[in-house]
């Protein structure tokens, strides 16, 4: 299955993806319409470093432990894909207990969490590789 | 065709399933539950009451899930005893089910220590089941008075579901803390104090000397009255199937990292058995939502001739009032090392190179997984940078190698 992987040496932390992905998970078709005096969500993180960069998001494990721990059945494999049931969370972040990667973002204005779904919700390959100007995320099968 | 029984309808049934259907597509699956529920996520029956989820959203999986692993239901019966010579389960209504492979996961039940008078409270729960929830969720009024004893993780999250439901809460505990079983003093004072600010009261290293119909007196001679009592005193895995036996019980079913108790083709998985905790090298009862999932996953891929294993358990804990949340992990040994913030609680525990526990509340807690994973991997803090992951739970402190193994390879 093809998913979203980091060529850190190449991060530039312009933290576009967190924008991109923030727009691809708004479900708005405009990006200024979208993003315009909001804090906003994403669910890739840049961490900055003195000498690297680098973009977090879901792994989209194969043997995913976030799945195996939330009490809610909200969190499931669906064609590879690590997919969050909204009207299932109940915010109680086991999930966060779990991932060793730390990519699970609660969104407090929601009172849920929310994770990559590799913006299948949107209908489009991931919008933070298409959109990182040095080809740091990469979307391709390994 | 392997024949594959389950006593138990629950999480570690559910994961059990879809291991056994992965290895075998052939045998037949079957699955006792003395509830009348397909298996349902039993964390969330306060958030029931609490409003965050209603009961018709609490089954774990849909009623499609079992008919695509051709998994058979048989809920509202219990299993009394077992026949290990003829290999059967003998129901409560007589009928003779046989097996091949055995799992037990019946997980447990309210423990409720014997206390004067209290017969004569008419109005009692315990918090369980959903059909728990069901019968308080009748009786709570706004001008109910409720008194809880024990505070634990199932009194206190009693107490979040109904507290904007009732007049006020009380709660009464043995211990001289708060969630004893997860927090130190200190962290247990703060979520106390955060707690009596949402307006219950605690009457702690206290507890009840005798009930009437409405009043409790305590020990300290404090007098209380109540019109709700919940009993959220402890729990105690149902062991008795397998006791009765002659497999071997330590408080809770042993069974080795096969999930295998002491009985040819019987297996246990869930709150009903111990678990080896690496973090502690002892044999524990966690009975915790992912270790009961994690175990019915071996159990049921090493019934169906796999050869997971179930070596890595930990404590591992999410739980949060009122948008406080906490996470805990591990055990509290080794060297302290306290990182609290006016806003978040923090305390790290090392030892011989481990991160071995961990006490988070409120800021602190954001990606706390990588810390979890660093306990639950034994991963030696030499290989990275502690001083910064200590601070914030980052992959930047990892070993440039590591981090290219995670973020740019197959997990
Ligand atoms: C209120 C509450 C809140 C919780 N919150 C959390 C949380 O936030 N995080 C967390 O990690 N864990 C939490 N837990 C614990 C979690 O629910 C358990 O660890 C988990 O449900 C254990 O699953 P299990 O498969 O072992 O079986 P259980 O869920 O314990 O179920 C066992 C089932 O077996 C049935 N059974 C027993 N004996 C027989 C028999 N002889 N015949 C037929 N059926 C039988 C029982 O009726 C029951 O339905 C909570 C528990 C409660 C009660
Ligand atoms: S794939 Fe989409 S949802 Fe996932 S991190 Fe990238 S932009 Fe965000
Ligand atoms: S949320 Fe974490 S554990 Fe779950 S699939 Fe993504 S990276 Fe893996
Ligand atoms: S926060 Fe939501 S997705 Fe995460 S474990 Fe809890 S219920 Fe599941």
């Amino acid at each position: 299955m093809k998913r979203v992987y980091v060529e850190e040496d190449w991060c530039l932390a312009c933290h576009l993806c967190e924008y991109w992905c923030a727009f691809s998970n708004s479900g708005k078709d405009n990006m200024v319409a979208a993003l315009k005096n909001k804090t906003i969500k994403p669910m890739i993180q840049v961490e900055e470093g003195d000498k690297i960069n680098f973009a977090v998001s879901c792994r989209h494990c194969e043997d995913p432990i976030c799945v195996k721990s939330c009490i809610s059945g909200a969190l499931s494999i669906e064609d590879g894909v690590i997919k969050i049931d909204k009207s299932k969370c109940v915010d109680c972040y086991t999930c966060i207990m779990a991932c060793p990667y730390g990519v699970l973002m609660p969104n407090e204005d929601e009172g849920i969490m929310q994770k990559c779904e590799l913006c299948t919700p949107r209908g489009t390959a991931p919008y933070c590789a298409a959109h990182c100007p040095n080809q740091a995320i990469i979307y391709e099968e390994r | 065709m392997n024949k594959y029984l389950i006593i138990g309808a629950s999480i570690a049934a559910a994961s059990a399933i879809e291991a056994i259907r992965k290895n075998d597509k052939e045998g037949s699956i079957t699955v006792i539950g003395k509830e009348p529920y397909a298996p349902y996520c039993r964390p969330l029956i306060s958030y029931a009451l609490l409003g965050k989820t209603t009961f018709e959203k609490m089954p774990y999986r849909d009623a499609s899930f079992y008919k695509k692993m051709k998994a058979k239901l048989i809920l509202g019966k219990e299993a009394t005893s077992i026949d290990k010579a003829k290999k059967q389960v003998i129901l409560d209504d007589g009928t003779r089910l046989p097996y091949d492979k055995l799992l037990v996961s019946t997980g447990s039940r309210p423990f409720v220590p014997p206390m004067e008078g209290l017969d004569k409270v008419e109005k009692k729960f315990s918090f369980m089941t959903i059909d728990d929830a069901k019968s308080l969720e009748k009786e709570l009024d706004p001008e109910a008075k409720v008194l809880v004893v024990g505070a634990g993780l199932i009194g206190l999250k009693c107490c979040e579901g109904i507290l904007a439901k009732v007049k006020s809460i009380d709660v009464v505990d043995l211990a001289p803390r708060i969630l004893p079983s997860i927090l130190d003093d200190k962290a247990a004072a703060r979520v106390q104090d955060y707690l009596e600010g949402k307006g219950i009261r605690f009457f702690l290293k206290d507890s009840v000397a005798s009930f009437t119909k409405k009043t409790a007196t305590l020990k300290s001679g404090t007098k209380l009255t109540f019109d709700l009592l919940v009993l959220a005193v402890g729990v105690r895995p149902n062991t008795a199937l397998v006791a009765d036996i002659g497999g071997t019980v330590n408080r809770g079913i042993v069974t080795d990292d096969c999930c295998k108790t002491s009985i040819e083709d019987i297996y246990a998985a869930g709150d009903c058995t111990t678990s080896h905790d690496i973090t502690s090298d002892s044999d524990k009862i966690l009975a915790l939502f992912p270790n009961a999932n994690m175990q019915g996953e071996v159990a049921g891929n090493q019934m169906s001739g796999g050869t997971l294993r179930y070596d890595h358990a930990i404590a591992a804990n999410a739980i949060g009032f009122f948008g406080l949340h906490i996470i805990t992990a591990g055990s509290y040994i080794g060297d302290q090392l306290d990182l609290s913030t006016k806003d978040g609680y923090k305390v790290l525990f090392t030892k011989d190179d481990h991160l071995v526990g961990m006490i988070l509340i409120g800021d602190t807690v954001l990606r706390a997984g990588i810390y979890t994973n660093l306990i639950r991997k034994q991963i030696p803090l030499s290989s990275l940078d502690f001083e910064q992951i200590a601070q914030q739970p980052r992959l930047m402190a990892f070993a440039k190698k590591d981090r290219v193994s995670m973020l740019g390879e197959k997990r």
